[in-house]
């Protein structure tokens, strides 16, 4: 007779094990300087993806086969000294499953499609050890059984995605954006630290199974009170935000695009756009306690979804456009968590994972197939039009397109009204203490624009 | 007190003196180079085998075998503990892979019979547990950076102002400290005056301005080797720690966290990549201050990781940023450098020991960061919340430099900027310990943990030796 829960937590080490010995294995050769080839490279990460797979689709046919809905799987403590326990511990639910697979699926589908699309780029290597990040990030963000574990996986989903949005680091443009994507996933990454410890200090709890008890996902109550759900419930949505590129932090999707196609394909418009939205899933019962909570998920959420609509129409490129129409879908489906429609959120978010990661690897071959399609038809295919259009005065219509245009204005308002003050403020203390310095030794520092910059050692030679 | 099995901490205090008078006497500089690496590798030998044998012979504290030294300095010179085990190697190995690191074009510049020495006075430092012993050394430790300004024609003036006063208060505390516990008075102020002496020496924000002026005017490599293993913060472990009465600390925790998140945004927009690093190191330095002034067990549990970490993880990244300039020369990070293509080694080093500077998962400085985090909110709600943010603010840092300096168009230059074996080697081995340290991180932290128990119990022992007046005092 089989052991169910040994063959679980056996398919359950394997679906995160997997992705690590993968990084594993294209981190060491990476540092040691000896690359593996694009071939090795290629089937280790096919091997990789296929085993979590199959493996996490083996703990989905054990569960449904004896009828459970929720398998922790407790990995034991990673530190353990008095006072404090960072344990590692996994769970395979309703939520999780779905996610896990959805991962593998675009992961494996993403890897087979880079292969041929950067045959011979030069940063092959680079690509493939980034994206073995991502997949460890993701696995480990869906799996997580406590806060400190997700806050992990997303940190390393974050840094991945920035790294690949400024995957061609010869241009300045792509170094930028990938620099903004950070800045932003930083402060999502704070705020989901911060609310962590918050959670720790009010519930004494990590671990999602203690502090969402009494029942199974998406059933549970958590073990604060409303108005402390409130403000970890913020902390959680801001976190959640940044990392969905909600308003207003949407500015980041559209300059996430500069990465390779592949990259865009699977993080930015299928699996990291969505990681915030699993967050709020993940945390539901948190948000079930507090009506006030609720009211702003559901607004934020509608917020997003006019504003990416609205932007994304006037887009001139397909990548952007597209980043958009996910963003759109984005802002729904946090609506309907803010609404409670846990499984309808789940059900859109792998739909529109899934169509977007196809309409994205199409993106290069676009003209083809509008030629194609002119061909097939004849003509050019009718615009349908815009139903509204004519009750809305053309200079509203005219100001709208602006605003689009300009995305909002988001960006220009995080920069000059809260970035720009900021940076103001700590140029003036650095400029006094250099006033201080030379108030000192009457000399100017290396770096001041008074002194001669210095020579090239190696060029001057 | 349990004894080692062999001298080994005599032998890495006495190894680097040795070298210091064999390389003095050399006239080649590449020769020189040699012997100091091989002194340098059996200290650090020395010194690795102190700490894997008393932290095998799982005693509290150990003395060196035979105590060679006790007629001269009596029991408490040289020691190890739970504090300075891992301090010892740390020391060794950041001298050790600084010497490696060095590049030919720098050989004739790097001072090896002084580094030499002066990695003997640290070492002396981190294995003295007498208060007196520890004050003095620390003042000597001050002279290396000094020689070598005054030695290079370069102004040392801010570096002499700051490190007069740290001596000067460290010197007046200790002897108010000693007056203290004889006759009961005193006691604040002798605490106050080794405190801000230590905070002076760890740079921790008004009294910091001396870090960056050290690292625009020295050679990158003395001021890395005298600013990276925190002497500050073992002084204030030591000295300050064990006799300071509770709202002190506290109010010297919140000072330091204020002064990690000033100095993490200074850190943001500086231009030029020493002022990049000093910044950095000064941002991260308060941080570990704050831990290490947090006194619950996990808060000086994670100070103590986060120190260790941040001293490892900053130590590659000064390694980097100096082989850099070796092939590059100051580095301007006004605009994009376009050095990724020239040196993808050095790129990956930069990025994997800056990650781990700011408590990236998977890397040295992740649980250690956790645990601090933790503590500091338990202890202060609302200002606790600031480490977030520096080190939020840390992070942007981090990956702003790596972008300004490798990203950009492609750099042109006729000479090749290829990491070389011996930068490779160092690399590697910074590489390992912080990923290794990061995955398997249980045996450092259960350590430091101990360590924590140790310093908790001194003060316990201290404050139940004190009568209440004088504590209120």
């Amino acid at each position: 007779m089989f052991d169910n829960q040994l063959l679980i937590k056996v398919c359950g080490l394997a679906v995160v094990g997997a992705p690590f010995l993968l990084l594993c294995t294209l981190g060491v050769r990476t540092l040691i300087g000896r690359p593996l080839s694009e071939r090795t490279i290629t089937r280790s990460v096919h091997i990789a993806v296929l085993t979590g797979l199959v493996a996490s689709l083996l703990v989905l046919a054990i569960m449904l086969s004896t009828g459970t809905r929720h398998v922790p799987i407790d990995l034991g403590s990673w530190v353990s000294i008095p006072h404090y326990h960072f344990a590692v511990k996994l769970i395979f639910d309703r939520l999780s499953v779905p996610f896990v697979i959805l991962s593998f699926v675009l992961c494996g589908t993403i890897s087979a499609f880079a292969s041929r699309y950067l045959h011979r780029e030069r940063g092959f290597n680079r690509f493939h050890v980034l994206y073995s990040f991502f997949v460890l990030g993701m696995v480990t963000a869906s799996l997580a059984g406590t806060i400190e574990t997700l806050f992990a996986g997303w940190e390393l989903v974050g840094l991945s995605s920035a790294l690949l949005v400024a995957f061609h680091l010869e241009r300045a443009a792509p170094v930028r954006n990938g620099l903004r994507v950070w800045i932003v996933y930083r402060i999502s990454d704070a705020a989901l630290l911060i609310a962590a410890v918050v959670m720790h200090h009010l519930a004494s709890e990590g671990d999602f199974d203690k502090l969402l008890m009494n029942g199974d996902w998406p059933d549970g109550q958590a073990l604060l009170t409303e108005s402390q759900a409130l403000a970890v419930g913020l902390l959680l949505l801001i976190a959640a935000a940044g990392k969905s590129a909600l308003v207003p932090f949407s500015g980041w999707l559209p300059r996430a695009m500069e990465g390779p196609t592949p990259s865009s394909a699977v993080f930015y418009g299928a699996l990291s756009v969505h990681l915030g939205a699993f967050l709020l899933l993940r945390v539901g019962p948190l948000i079930d306690l507090s009506l006030t909570l609720q009211a702003i998920i559901v607004a934020l959420g509608l917020l997003t979804m006019c504003y990416a609509a609205l932007v994304g129409r006037v887009q001139t490129d397909i990548k952007t456009a597209l980043s958009y129409a996910s963003l759109t879908q984005v802002g729904i489906i946090v609506a309907e968590i803010g609404l409670g429609f846990r499984y309808i959120a789940l059900i859109h978010i792998l739909g529109n994972a899934c169509l977007r990661t196809l309409q994205f690897v199409r993106a290069p071959s676009l003209l083809i197939d509008y030629h194609m399609l002119e061909n097939a038809i004849g003509t050019r295919p009718a615009q349908a039009p815009v139903p509204w259009g004519q009750m809305i005065p053309k200079k509203t219509l005219m100001w709208l397109y602006q605003l689009g245009l300009e995305r909002g204005y988001l960006d220009a308002w995080l920069d000059n009204g809260l970035a720009g003050p900021f940076v103001d403020a700590i140029q003036r203390c650095d400029k006094l203490e250099r006033r201080w310095i030379h108030f000192i030794c009457r000399r100017s520092s290396r770096d001041d624009p008074a002194v001669e910059p210095a020579l090239m050692p190696m060029e001057s030679l | 007190m349990s004894d080692l099995h062999f001298p080994w901490i005599e032998g890495a205090i006495f190894c680097p003196l040795i070298g210091a008078a064999c390389v003095a006497g050399l006239r080649d500089s590449h020769l020189a180079r040699k012997w100091c690496l091989f002194f340098s590798g059996v200290t650090l030998f020395c010194a690795a085998s102190a700490c894997l044998d008393f932290q095998l012979s799982q005693a509290t504290e150990a003395n060196d075998r035979w105590h060679l030294l006790a007629p001269f300095f009596g029991r408490e010179f040289p020691v190890i503990d739970q504090v300075s085990a891992p301090l010892l190697p740390l020391v060794a190995l950041l001298y050790f892979l600084t010497r490696v690191a060095t590049v030919r074009a720098k050989v004739e510049r790097f001072p090896f019979a002084l580094s030499l020495l002066f990695e003997a006075i640290a070492l002396a430092t981190y294995s003295c547990k007498n208060s007196w012993g520890i004050v003095m050394l620390l003042a000597a430790g001050t002279l290396l950076p000094w020689l070598e300004l005054r030695a290079r024609g370069r102004m040392a003036r801010v570096y002499s102002i700051y490190m007069a006063l740290f001596v000067g208060l460290m010197f007046a505390g200790q002897y108010y400290a000693d007056l203290a516990q004889q006759t009961s008075a005193h006691a604040v102020s002798a605490v106050v005056m080794l405190a801000v002496a230590m905070l002076i020496r760890s740079g921790i924000a008004p009294f910091h301005s001396w870090v960056p002026d050290l690292f625009d005017r020295a050679t990158f490599g003395t001021a890395l080797l005298y600013v990276t293993p925190m002497a500050g913060a073992y002084g204030l472990v030591r000295l300050v720690v064990p006799i300071s009465p509770d709202w002190l600390l506290n109010g010297l925790a919140l000072f330091a966290i204020v002064a990690a998140l000033y100095t993490s945004a200074v850190a943001l927009i500086q231009r030029e990549g020493r002022r990049f690093f000093s910044y950095l190191f000064l941002s991260n330095g308060a941080i570990v201050v704050a831990g290490l002034l947090n006194m619950s067990h996990h808060g000086l549990t994670g100070g103590l990781c986060v120190w260790l970490s941040v001293a490892i993880s900053l130590g590659g990244l000064g390694l980097t940023l100096r082989a850099m300039e070796a092939r590059r020369g100051s580095l301007s990070m006004q605009s994009f450098q376009g050095l990724y293509n020239h040196t993808p080694n050095l790129a990956m080093c930069f990025g994997l020991t800056a990650l781990a500077s700011v408590g990236f998962p998977g890397t040295f400085g992740f649980v250690g960061t956790e645990l601090l985090v933790d503590a500091t909110v338990e202890s202060h709600p609302y200002v606790g919340i600031i480490v977030v943010v520096a080190a939020a603010l840390n992070g942007i840092t981090v990956v702003q430099a790596f972008f300004r300096l490798f990203g950009g168009a492609p750099y042109l230059t006729s000479v090749s900027f290829q990491i070389r074996t011996r930068e490779r080697y160092a690399v590697l081995v910074l590489a390992a310990v912080v990923i290794i340290g990061g995955v398997f991180p249980q045996p450092i932290v259960a350590s430091r943990s101990r360590a924590a128990e140790e310093i908790l119990k001194q003060r316990r022992a201290s404050d139940a030796t004190k009568s209440p007046d004088a504590v209120n005092e």
